[in-house]
């Protein structure tokens, strides 16, 4: 869930090449952790993104280009708004003793937050260590490779969006190849990380049987996943591509029927998942 | 107390294996509950169903509800004025009936009450369709005064004007102003005569003229006052008799504590056509009698359950006849039978019982439903169990609000109740004379303008000169706000005090009054409607740049915006403050005005559904509102500017300093089920979780409507197929198929919270 932010967005200054996909290392993060990143919005949300109630931080920019994105404002890092981390903080500061309350925590997202690498585990690590919040981190995986140990030590849940099993389908679907994305599940369990994994049904394009018969048994085959969020595609965001006169190419898809839910739901049950 | 020894015999009978004595020997129903409830800390897999017999009973009633739907009554006694005693007893089904009482003759026929004013009675049955009595008008123009011709006889011409303009709405001065809570569990504890006996001995203490530190006529009236108190106990009486019951005595079984508590409030909304006749705190008095008759094998879950379904049939058939007028401010035929359930107490065990439970079961036994006003006391501290059943039912039913038992309970104790939507009051113990609200959006247009009403273009008012410069000047603004305000709190309590004065002369709650102690501490609830177009309109001033755009005669009418500006509802410290200083300055205003008998100054922020009226009455606002468009309801940020989720809207909220509106802030939330989480089971959790977090951060109210929008939609296109469709509004709940259309898309327009 993302809303606008008050007020126009100010200068953005990109934190790196929006293409560059590399290895940020623990010293250069040492380094250069900066103390700001392109922030499209913050929000409070209930039992969407990670358990609870959390204080939501999304991050602009994403190199992925999902046909069902409902966030296609997020994609561009530069339409977000330059924010410190200390202005972030700040504001999730206010709902510390809510959340304490309530239960929940924090969830960095976007977007993809590990296009801002060294923002994101300062946000993080401060959420947790400062604030005392469960932190979840709302990944493609596609940069998994640029998330450091010390950013994933400060990361309690990783939401992982695992789009497909399929090579072709997700990159018909994202513009991009899977294969980052399944080399950074690996490591997650091979560092016995939490993560639920979340996996867009859409009809007609993930919902082949064998497509996520495949996303099922590489999830139940990793260990450290403790629930699978199945989501139904809806076209709630299909208003903002046309506010970016992009062409929104699912116009016609219609959302899964329950029962194409329930039968996918079925697939990642029979292999022993906890899926909802 | 004098009583022979049957009578003590029948008493000890009564409270057979009651524990405990300082109850015994004054009434003092809060120790009895103490002394004597069983805390239930499980969950509610122990519930029961309905019968066969409740259902059929309660079909009985719906069937009837497409007619009044239609007709907007389903009948009328148009020709008895209702005391306790002048309608023949009347029965849903005589033979099914398990606890019995209507306060007319038939379910669902309302009665006149000419005592509070006859234009509203007659207006009424024009209205319907029904004949209006010459006879009856001759008495009640003629011969007996009422409330309404009281107030007129001594409202000045400001107070006219004010009440004209719209700046001060909603009085009660041509309603009952309702919101007093008579201890009803003290009948079924006591019995009517010992309550006869105890006035008697309040009477006579005042025999000595005049008593202790009262005045003169302060004496006198309270001699009267406790003369008509043991006069309305012995109708109650008679009334109770004549189905059959003596009430004479306290009551023995678990049944007999429900009928005599519902014969005591049957016996105020006979007699009081009040805006809210609220029920108190019963489900853990009446538990402790349930409880004892489960113990000695004389009810069964099942059978207390439908006894429970059965009293809660008859508080939502209570029926008032109103007046168009009234209904526009007051939306869907509300009564506020609020009954307000759970709490800690102050040992640190939670008042949460077996019966709370119950009364919430009645919500899937019979349907979701407006009536009774289910109020959760809520506190981190209550049973998981009932946390989340709670919350199963809200998800389920949209039926149940929440209040801050951690806000309440240090300042009013732990036997407290809500009247109305979110005013708290011991029970038995503190009153209020309701006071409505106040126009604070249009206060501020006063200010811009000098006083003079941005509609009409009258000199409402006082003459504090138009602001002239282009761009409005934010402390040039707030001056004239100050005059502006300052002003509007002396015509507001000075109206109040005469429409109170009016009220305890013309139209007196004897009974409800006979089931308090003598020495009440009595409240002036004002209220404040606005507050979230004030707050953004300042707020606009300061942050941004307005513009006013003026008549020919220099009238501001429209405002230019240029920039923007913090909206209250997103957490921001900017604005919020501008919210809270408000509250705290208008509080503070309000205090230097002497009350009617002493009261003592409080506030809401609370606008039930009159927030479409006022909206109304108000022209364009400085934070880029459209003149007409609803304000938003009570406390709530403006639909859609509360752009950052409805817990920071919340917190946003939770900020206004209950100190200085101790009379209540109201919060409406609506959220899809798909903002509460995935599965059931994760969304009772979570919403468990967000009350959890919203008293914890010092919140006090929480409606919460769990609903779909298409849902809406689709009842106002087809409302037969949603008759039981329940929402909850500021502070009560409504069939929303019998909102207005107008009330309807308001309820639609306002913030959906959802994820997407």
């Amino acid at each position: 869930m993302t809303s606008l932010a008050l007020g126009p967005a100010g200068p953005v200054t990109p934190a790196g090449p929006v293409t560059s996909v590399g290895p940020v290392t623990p010293a250069a993060a040492a380094t250069q952790r900066p103390s700001a990143g392109s922030v499209h919005s913050w929000d409070l949300s209930t039992g969407v993104d990670g358990p609870g109630t959390r204080f939501v931080t999304f991050l602009s920019g994403c190199p992925l280009t999902c046909l069902y994105c409902h966030n296609p404002d997020t994609w561009r890092m530069r339409s977000g708004r330059r924010t410190s981390a200390d202005d972030v903080i700040a504001e999730a500061a206010k709902y510390v003793r809510f959340i304490s309350a309530s239960g929940g925590g924090a969830t960095v997202s976007g977007g993809e937050p590990l296009l801002q690498p060294v923002f994101t585990g300062e946000l993080l690590h401060r959420m947790k260590h400062e604030l005392g919040l469960h932190t979840a981190l709302d990944t493609s995986g596609f940069l998994g490779v640029r998330a450091t140990d010390a950013l994933l030590r400060d990361t309690d849940l990783v939401l992982l969006d695992i789009k497909s099993w399929d090579p072709d389908t997700y990159k018909k679907v994202t513009g991009r190849p899977l294969r980052p994305t399944l080399d950074f599940a690996r490591r997650l369990a091979d560092l016995g990380q939490e993560v639920h994994v979340r996996f867009v049904l859409v009809p007609g394009l993930t919902d082949d049987p064998a497509n996520v018969e495949g996303v099922a048994a590489f999830a139940a085959g990793l260990g450290n996943v403790s629930r699978v969020d199945i989501l139904p595609f809806h076209k709630l965001g299909e208003a903002k591509w046309q506010a970016l006169a992009k062409p929104f190419t699912l116009h016609e898809t219609p959302s899964p029927t329950p029962d194409q839910v329930a039968v996918a739901r079925e697939v990642f049950l029979s292999h022993g998942l906890h899926a909802v | 107390m004098t009583s022979t020894p049957a009578e003590a015999t029948a008493t000890e009978r009564a409270w057979k294996g009651f524990k405990g004595g300082l109850w015994r020997d004054a009434v003092d129903v809060r120790d009895f509950i103490q002394q004597n409830y069983t805390p239930y800390e499980g969950d509610a897999s122990f519930l029961a169903g309905p019968t066969e017999r409740t259902t059929a009973v309660w079909k009985a009633i719906t069937d009837r509800f497409p007619e009044e739907r239609a007709k907007g009554v389903y009948d009328v006694s148009y020709d008895i004025p209702s005391t306790i005693t002048a309608h023949a007893p009347g029965y849903i089904d005589r033979d099914k009936d398990l606890i019995v009482g209507l306060q007319t003759d038939a379910p669902l026929k309302r009665a006149i009450m000419p005592y509070g004013g006859w234009r509203m009675v007659a207006g009424a049955l024009e209205t319907y369709g029904y004949p209006v009595s010459s006879d009856l008008e001759k008495v009640f123009t003629e011969y007996r005064k009422t409330h309404n011709a009281g107030v007129f006889d001594a409202y000045t011409p400001e107070i006219r004007a004010a009440r004209k303009a719209g700046i001060v709405t909603g009085l009660p001065d041509a309603y009952g102003r309702g919101r007093i809570i008579g201890d009803y569990r003290r009948v079924a504890l006591y019995g009517v005569d010992r309550l006869v006996e105890v006035k008697k001995e309040e009477k006579e203490e005042l025999d000595a003229l005049p008593a202790g530190n009262r005045s003169l006529e302060e004496t006198i009236r309270l001699r009267e006052e406790l003369s008509e108190q043991i006069r309305a106990l012995g109708e109650l009486k008679a009334m109770a008799a004549s189905y059959g019951h003596d009430i004479s005595g306290p009551a023995t079984t678990g049944r007999e504590a429900i009928q005599w508590l519902y014969f005591a409030y049957l016996a105020a909304v006979k007699e009081q056509n009040g805006a809210a006749m609220s029920l108190g705190r019963t489900s853990t008095f009446l538990d402790v009698y349930l409880q004892r008759d489960i113990e000695a094998g004389l009810l069964t879950e099942e059978t207390a359950q439908e006894l429970v379904d059965d009293f809660i049939i008859k508080l939502r058939i209570v029926r008032f006849l109103r007046t168009p007028e009234y209904d526009e401010l007051f939306s869907g035929d509300p009564t506020w039978v609020t009954e307000s359930i759970a709490g800690m107490g102050e040992d640190g065990r939670p008042l949460v019982t077996r019966t709370s439970f119950r009364y919430l079961q009645t919500l899937y036994n019979l349907g979701p439903a407006p009536e009774p006003n289910m109020t959760v006391f809520w506190s981190p501290q209550l049973p998981q169990g009932f946390k989340e059943f709670c919350a199963k039912v809200s998800i389920d039913t949209s039926s149940v609000q929440y209040e801050s038992d951690e806000l309440m309970r240090p300042r009013f104790g732990d036997d407290t109740a809500i009247a109305c939507c979110v005013s708290a009051m011991p029970v038995g113990k503190q009153m209020q004379f309701f006071g409505a609200r106040v126009n604070l959006a249009k206060t501020l247009l006063y200010a811009i303008n000098g006083g003079r009403d941005e509609k009409s273009g009258a000199q409402v008012g006082p003459s504090t000169g138009a602001l002239i410069s282009d761009v409005l000047d934010y402390d040039e603004v707030l001056a004239t706000f100050d005059e502006q305000m300052e002003w509007l709190a002396s015509v507001y309590v000075h109206a109040l005090n005469v429409i109170h004065y009016m009220h305890d002369r013309y139209a007196y709650e004897r009974v409800e009054m006979a089931l308090h102690d003598r020495d009440v501490r009595r409240t002036m609830a004002c209220g404040i409607a606005g507050l979230s177009v004030a707050a953004d309109s300042l707020a606009a001033v300061k942050y941004a740049k307005v513009t006013p755009v003026r008549d020919e005669t220099g009238l501001a009418t429209d405002y230019v915006i240029d920039g923007e500006y913090p909206a209250y509802g997103n957490n921001d410290e900017r604005v919020d403050e501008i919210a809270v200083w408000l509250v705290e300055e208008f509080m503070r205003k309000v205090r230097k005005h002497p009350t009617y008998r002493n009261a003592e100054h409080t506030q809401s922020v609370l606008t039930i559904t009159s927030n479409v009226v006022y909206g109304k009455k108000t022209g364009n606002t400085p934070d880029g509102r459209r003149a007409g468009e609803p304000f938003s309801p009570g406390a709530n940020p403006m639909n859609g500017r509360d752009t950052h989720g409805y817990v920071a809207s919340a917190l946003s909220v939770a900020k206004l300093p209950y100190e200085d509106a101790e009379d209540g802030i109201s919060l409406t939330n609506t959220v899809t089920p798909d903002g509460l989480g995935r599965t059931p089971e994760e969304r009772i959790r979570n919403l468990a979780g967000v009350l959890d977090g919203y008293m914890a951060s010092d919140g006090f109210h929480m409606n919460v409507n769990v609903l779909n929008r298409d849902v809406l939609t689709d009842a106002m296109e087809h409302p037969e197929n949603h008759p039981q469709l329940t929402i909850r509004v500021s502070g009560y709940a409504v069939n929303f198929v019998r909102l207005t259309r107008e009330q309807q898309l308001d309820v639609l327009n306002r913030t959906f919270h959802s994820s997407l």
